[in-house]
């Protein structure tokens, strides 16, 4: 943490898990003695529309917002998601975004289209050089159930370079929050997620 | 939630979490509220523990049996608290004005939890007028662990000037979240006596202006404890001078260098000395606040009095906005006038259309079904609807566009009425069952008494759903050691005075069609009650037992009624083939009695 501040930007869609992920990062960043300042997301627009959450640690934090510009970390949950709050890093931000689509309303009656996956990540990767991708439905399909998907991607963030806080702190800060009859899956989805981005991270 | 009881410790705790805790450790006897974004969360977290720290808490019918609820227990010896949303604050409103000149006998807090840029609300107000306007005292946190301490502090504010205090937080407060370090809980005083005074709480004309004239030397007590208080002070130091209040004192303390700030934390009255102090000497001052310029007008007004020829910036010289909340990026846009610390530049925002996603109605949701059937039952001719505040307010999205017309809670009903008699068009009125009991029986009373000729319909999901799922005096009271069994709709509707009503499950379309119909073909007032509780809440009691359904390529035509009319986000199209998202699909059922072809089935 070079300047003692570290901002991550989550963001997805209601009921997506979005809140959960934060308060998993924000746990962590107290149990290692850091500072915490977030800002979530509850009421009206958490049925299934377009979900924020900050989370930012370190010393000397007074904002729970971060400003345009500023995550060192976003971290999309949905692509088209990742790319509407592109605006929230700079060049040197590290990006880390889900692949499968939640397809919105306005899609299925028609009145809007949405984009194909390779158009939403080339522009993503037009203007920021440090993202991947990430299947993270695939992986928790694999890792036993569908809805660990933000456990993979919990997993995946952890290994993010300059990532503050250590890979065994996060998982866990995750198993705090899990019932305990879903530990094992949800283990084995944060392990395949953290593999996933060190291996292509390289 | 349980963690909010213990005896130290250091908690990340939501801001509205903290305030719960900061009731503890005031040793609050009573609570009340009635859901609203973004109080709500105090609410979820009290149902839980507040019997356990010898609290008694209750859901309210409405914010202004809420206010008057712990208006009585401060009356009586007993500290209590009211919450609720700003526009919450409107309703209770009536109650709050007179308590603050009859004054109280033990701490009274109110809480009013302000939305700036309208997250979850259909307004955006800014309730620190009502401070001045009721004569209130008042303070503004920044952070949940001050949220915590202002709260300790209100009690004891108000018990040295015995009159209730406002607390006026918002959204991003009390949507933040942040460590809290716990200090040691007293046991709370429940109950208490009530002595009688009328003189001071039968507030008739003599009486009230004997009130008026003692609420004003209160005032002038509360002056003196603002201008004392630790709430406010000054950080920093410089002939640049910002004066700031709630969440944006976090922005400037950040993002602003080489400033001298005065953090107003007791907002009425505001310390008139200090602020004249801290104008002394200043080149330029800013003043920093969402909303409105009710700190700005103050300090202007304070220069002015004192002859302080200070230059003052704010949204009385068009450099900030009054709409909408604040971010770190509004202190940016001020680079012109003030030191702002660099940030790294923002990516530039790639050209690529996006879709919209605002926020609809659930997979499963049985206002789906009803609301389609409505339409159906109207057929061509339309109609207006006249709606209300809840989850079904998202009824106004395409497809559905069932709400035509929505101005506060209860206002379905009365608003009904109205357009029943001046135009010739069909109206129906739709309201969900918490915010019928919170405000739509007396319209209904009204238009049963005044012959009102609609259909109103009560949008029954046994729970107060948007805000959380709270329960509601249809569902019955559950928690705190409390029990009590519902009240039953369709008794009360008919004892209103409605003749014709009718009770039908929004999942059983055709039975639904049919009620519509006859509600719409009767020539007077026609209530149906449209029951069928939300699965959200049913799935996170883990009581939903669900179908699972598929389509049968075969048979589907691709007429897409399915998806583009009733529009279930559990319904995708891929390519031409309409598919069912097995994640979530609750197994309501409806699309399969919509679909024309059959073509929707059960997985077997």
């Amino acid at each position: 943490m070079t300047s003692m501040k570290y901002n991550i930007q989550l963001v997805g869609v209601g009921g997506q898990g979005v809140l959960l992920a934060s308060t998993v990062l924000g746990n962590a960043a107290v149990s290692a003695g850091l500072e915490v300042a977030m800002s979530e997301v509850h009421g009206m627009a958490q049925r299934g529309g377009s979900v924020q959450c900050s989370v930012r640690i370190g010393k000397e934090i007074f904002s729970p917002l971060i400003p345009s510009g500023g995550a060192d970390l976003l971290l999309g949950f949905e692509p088209v998601e990742t790319l509407r709050n592109i605006a929230v890093a700079n060049k040197d931000s590290h990006i880390v975004t889900n692949t499968s689509p939640v397809v919105p309303i306005s899609v299925s009656i028609g009145q809007c289209t949405y984009p194909n996956l390779d158009e939403i990540l080339s522009a993503i990767r037009s203007v920021n050089k440090h993202v991947v991708a990430v299947d993270a439905t695939a992986l928790a399909i694999e890792a036993g159930r569908a809805i660990t998907a933000n456990a993979v991607l919990i997993g995946a963030i952890a290994a993010v370079k300059n990532f503050p806080l250590s890979k065994e702190r996060m998982l866990e800060s995750l198993l705090q929050v899990v019932p305990a009859k879903a530990r094992d899956v949800n283990i084995r989805a944060f392990e395949l997620g953290y593999a996933e981005l060190s291996q292509r991270r390289g | 939630m349980e963690r909010l009881l213990a005896d130290s410790g250091r908690l990340l705790l939501l801001g509205n979490e903290a305030i719960t805790r900061g009731l503890i450790e005031a040793g609050v006897g009573l609570a009340a509220t009635y859901p609203g974004t973004p109080s709500s969360e105090v609410g979820k977290a009290l149902e839980k523990v507040a019997s356990h720290a010898g609290m008694y808490f209750e859901y309210s019918v409405n914010e202004k049996v809420a206010l008057e609820v712990a208006g009585a227990a401060a009356a009586s010896g007993v500290r209590s608290f009211a919450f609720m949303k700003h526009v919450g604050l409107n309703v209770a409103s009536d109650a709050l004005l007179t308590l603050a000149c009859t004054g109280v006998r033990a701490g009274m807090v109110v809480m009013t939890a302000d939305d700036p840029s309208c997250h979850s609300s259909q307004s955006e107000q800014d309730n620190r007028y009502y401070a001045k306007l009721g004569l209130i005292p008042m303070l503004e946190p920044s952070t949940p662990a001050e949220a915590r301490d202002m709260v300790v502090e209100a009690y004891r504010l108000s018990e040295l000037l015995a009159t209730p205090v406002l607390l006026r937080t918002t959204t991003r407060v009390n949507h933040a979240r942040g460590p809290v370090d716990l200090k040691r809980a007293p046991r709370p005083q429940a109950k208490g006596a009530f002595e009688k005074d009328p003189q001071r709480f039968v507030t008739v004309p003599a009486n009230a202006r004997l009130l008026r004239l003692e609420q004003l030397e209160r005032m002038e007590r509360a002056l003196k404890l603002s201008e004392a208080s630790p709430l406010n002070y000054v950080v920093g130091s410089s002939r640049i001078g910002i004066v700031t209040s709630g969440v944006t004192y976090t922005y400037a303390r950040e993002w602003l260098e080489d400033v001298e700030i005065l953090k107003l934390g007791f907002t009425n009255p505001v310390p008139e000395k200090k602020i004249c102090k801290f104008l002394q000497g200043k080149q330029r001052v800013v003043v920093l606040e969402e909303l409105e310029p009710y700190l700005e007008d103050e300090v202007r007004r304070i220069a002015q009095q004192h002859g302080i020829s200070v230059e003052i910036l704010g949204k009385r010289t068009g450099h900030l906005p009054r709409a909408f909340e604040f971010s770190p990026d509004v202190i940016f846009s001020l680079k012109n006038i003030l030191p702002v610390r660099a940030e790294k530049a923002p990516v530039d925002v790639p050209q690529l259309a996006l879709p919209s996603r605002p926020p609809v109605l659930c997979a499963g949701c049985p206002h789906r079904a009803t609301y389609y059937a409505a339409k159906k039952a109207v057929g061509n001719t339309g109609a207006i609807y006249s709606t209300d505040i809840g989850c079904y307010t998202l009824g106004v999205q395409p497809p559905m566009q069932c709400a035509d017309f929505t101005l506060c809670m209860g206002s379905s009903v009365g608003a009904a009425g109205g357009f029943a008699q001046v135009t010739d068009q069909k109206v129906i009125a739709f309201i969900g069952d918490s915010t019928f009991f919170h405000a739509g029986i007396p319209p209904l009373i009204n238009a049963a008494y005044n012959d009102h000729d609609f259909v109103m319909v009560i949008l029954d999901n046994r729970t107060t759903a948007m805000t959380g799922h709270q329960p509601n005096p249809g569902v019955g009271r559950e928690h705190g050691g409390i029990e009590t069994p519902s009240i039953p709709l369709e008794p009360l509707v008919r004892a209103c005075g409605v003749k014709q009503v009718r009770t039908v499950d929004p999942y059983d379309f055709n039975s639904t069609i049919e009620a519509m119909r006859e509600a719409v073909a009767y020539d007077g007032l026609a209530v149906v009650i449209a029951k069928r509780p939300c699965p959200l809440l049913k799935r996170k009691e883990g009581k939903l037992t669900r179908s699972r359904y598929q389509v049968n390529q075969d048979r589907c035509s691709q007429c897409y009624i399915c998806v583009s009319r009733l529009s279930c986000p559990a319904l995708t199209r891929e390519d031409k083939a309409v598919k069912v998202d097995s994640t979530m699909c609750i197994g309501c059922g409806v699309c399969a009695q919509v679909c024309p072809k059959d073509a929707i089935e059960v997985l077997q």
